[in-house]
Order: C-alpha cells, then sequence, then structure tokens
C-alpha cells in the first residue's frame, strides 16, 4: 500500500456558510439602522398613549418636526426657534408646490417632547398653519399600560 | 525579459486571503449592531386644521353639538379636567362619560361620526397631558384589545395668551 505525503498540513475551513450569514446581518442591521434614523431624535422622548399603532399607509407628504422640552424646534437637523421656522417651511411649502403638489396634502409630523410646553405645540401649528399647511399628526408612542 | 510559465501542471489554485475581509465585515457587524436600537411602536394622532378663512361658512347642520374639554394646569402638571364644565377626576373617567356620550355604534349617521370636541388647555400645561386627552375622547381599546374609535374630529381651542390655531370645522 502506497502512502500519500503532502508537502503542507494545511486544513481549510469552508468560510462562505459564515460570510453568507455574516453579510446578511451587516445587511439586515444597514437597513433597520437607516430607517430608524430619519425620523428620530434622542433628545425627543414622545408621550405615551394606549391607542397608537402604525400608520397603514405612509403619508403622501411628510415633513417631521421636532419639539424638544425647551420649546426649540428641530426640522432636518437643524435647532431653531419656532419663529425663525418661517422661512424654513415656506421653502418646504414651495418645493411642494415645484412637485405639483398642494402643500395641503403635505402631513406635518409634530414629535414633541412629553413635558413641553403645550402652548408651544400650538405655536407651532400655527407657524405651519400660516405657510399653508393643513394635516397635523401628533406622534406619540405606543404604551401597554391602560 | 523573461516570462516566467507556471511549469506545475493543474495545481494552479489562487487562494484568496480571506482574514483581511473577515476582519472588516466583523467590524462592520460590531459596529451596526452597537448602533442598533429597539424602537418602540410610534403611531399618530391625525388632525385636521386648516386656517381659518375670514369667509368660512360656520358649521353646518350640526346634529351633535360640538363638546368642549378644557384642560387647567398646574405649573405643567394636569390640575383640572373639565367637559361642558363638569369636572372629571381623570382620564378613564372622562373617557367612561364620552363612552355614554356617544354610544358604541359606529356605523354611518352615528353619533360617533359626528360628533366634535375642542380641546383648551392652558398653555404651560404638559404636551403628555393633552396627547392623554386626545387619547382619552378619540377611542378606547376593547377587551380584545382591539381600539374602538370614539370621537374623531378634534380641534384645540385658542390658548388665552392668544397665538393658537384657528379651528375650523
Amino acid at each position: 500500500m502506497r502512502i500519500r505525503k503532502k508537502d503542507s498540513d494545511v486544513y481549510e475551513a469552508d468560510l462562505t456558510p459564515m460570510i453568507d450569514m455574516t453579510f446578511q446581518l451587516i445587511a439586515f442591521f444597514m437597513v433597520i439602522i437607516n430607517f430608524a434614523q430619519t425620523e428620530q431624535n434622542a433628545k425627543i422622548q414622545l408621550p405615551e398613549s394606549t391607542l397608537v399603532k402604525p400608520p397603514e399607509q405612509p403619508f403622501e407628504h411628510q415633513l417631521v418636526i421636532h419639539l424638544t422640552r425647551e420649546g426649540r424646534a428641530i426640522i432636518s437637523g437643524q435647532e431653531m426657534a419656532i419663529d425663525g421656522l418661517r422661512i424654513l417651511l415656506d421653502g418646504e411649502a414651495r418645493a411642494l408646490e415645484l412637485t405639483q403638489s398642494r402643500v395641503s396634502s403635505a402631513t406635518v409630523v409634530i414629535r414633541a417632547h412629553r413635558k413641553a410646553q403645550a402652548g408651544e405645540v400650538q405655536r407651532l401649528i400655527k407657524k405651519c398653519q400660516e405657510s399653508g399647511f393643513e394635516k397635523f399628526a401628533l406622534r406619540a408612542k405606543g404604551s401597554t399600560d391602560p | 525579459m523573461k516570462i516566467r510559465h507556471s511549469t506545475s501542471s493543474g495545481q494552479d489554485k489562487i487562494e484568496l486571503q480571506m482574514t483581511p475581509m473577515i476582519d472588516i465585515v466583523f467590524q462592520l457587524l460590531i459596529f451596526f449592531i452597537m448602533t442598533f436600537k429597539i424602537v418602540a411602536q410610534e403611531g399618530d394622532f391625525n388632525i385636521n386644521m386648516p386656517q381659518a378663512s375670514p369667509q368660512s361658512a360656520p358649521p353646518d347642520q350640526v346634529e351633535f353639538p360640538v363638546l368642549k374639554l378644557y384642560l387647567q394646569s398646574n405649573g405643567g402638571e394636569l390640575a383640572g379636567i373639565r367637559l361642558q364644565d363638569e369636572p372629571f377626576p381623570n382620564f378613564p373617567a372622562l373617557n367612561r362619560r364620552i363612552i355614554e356620550h356617544i354610544g358604541t355604534d359606529s356605523g354611518p349617521g352615528s353619533n360617533q361620526e359626528s360628533a366634535q370636541i375642542e380641546i383648551g388647555f392652558d398653555p404651560d400645561l404638559h404636551y403628555e397631558h393633552v396627547i392623554g386627552a386626545v387619547t382619552a375622547v378619540s377611542g378606547h381599546r376593547t377587551k380584545d384589545k382591539k381600539i374602538h374609535k370614539l370621537i374623531e374630529k378634534i380641534q384645540f381651542l385658542p390658548s388665552a395668551g392668544g397665538g393658537a390655531p384657528a379651528i375650523t370645522p
């Protein structure tokens, strides 16, 4: 009987399944992270409500405005006073009109901090109304307590 | 110039260097896992508030009177709930009163469809109490966890300090 001798005794593990899985995991986390970051802000703690459920269909056009506890607005990452929003909102309204959609069809999603003053939320709504926005969505976090 | 030809026959296996790739891939994976945050379920209360124009007509043929709810504040905390001048100790009590008032039928032409409510509040009240009030008037969860809607037409009253949204139905 002939015994075959190998020059090198290197054992290679099959890495393909592991790499497949790892890439799948990376793809999953990438998708989740992009989704969550677009409309969240770490400063904002939403109020809780037992009635909320995720919207069945996304809004046609949405504009997310955060309102901090101190009553400052955050819109697309820029923090400013509510009174300074007018130019930005007018710009958004013009941009909507350029895409042949009416300003009134857009929804302003208000993500206000739970301890923010309700009067500030009203002021924010009024500013949006002055720029022609009509639909508002008050965002809340789901809770299980009755 | 001498061109080297491979002399060995057959065994021309190219070996990929896997180690650097796996290093990077695991780094990416760890980065994404660390930045991953479990998000609580979020939802919206939709309110429709066009700016009142001077020529806007008064609400016509309202079969159901517009309810008025007022929330009083004491340094931001809730100090009182009044529905049509009737005080309520808390939101569940208000919710029960609204259910009595509106009834449980929800078909076309029902109270639930035509009922409207205007919510007013002191400007320094914490926003969570406003959401609590909106929750109490807009629906309740039945025993089988389904949402039963109550009043859908919700508006905010102008606050006493001015600068409030104009209300039209």
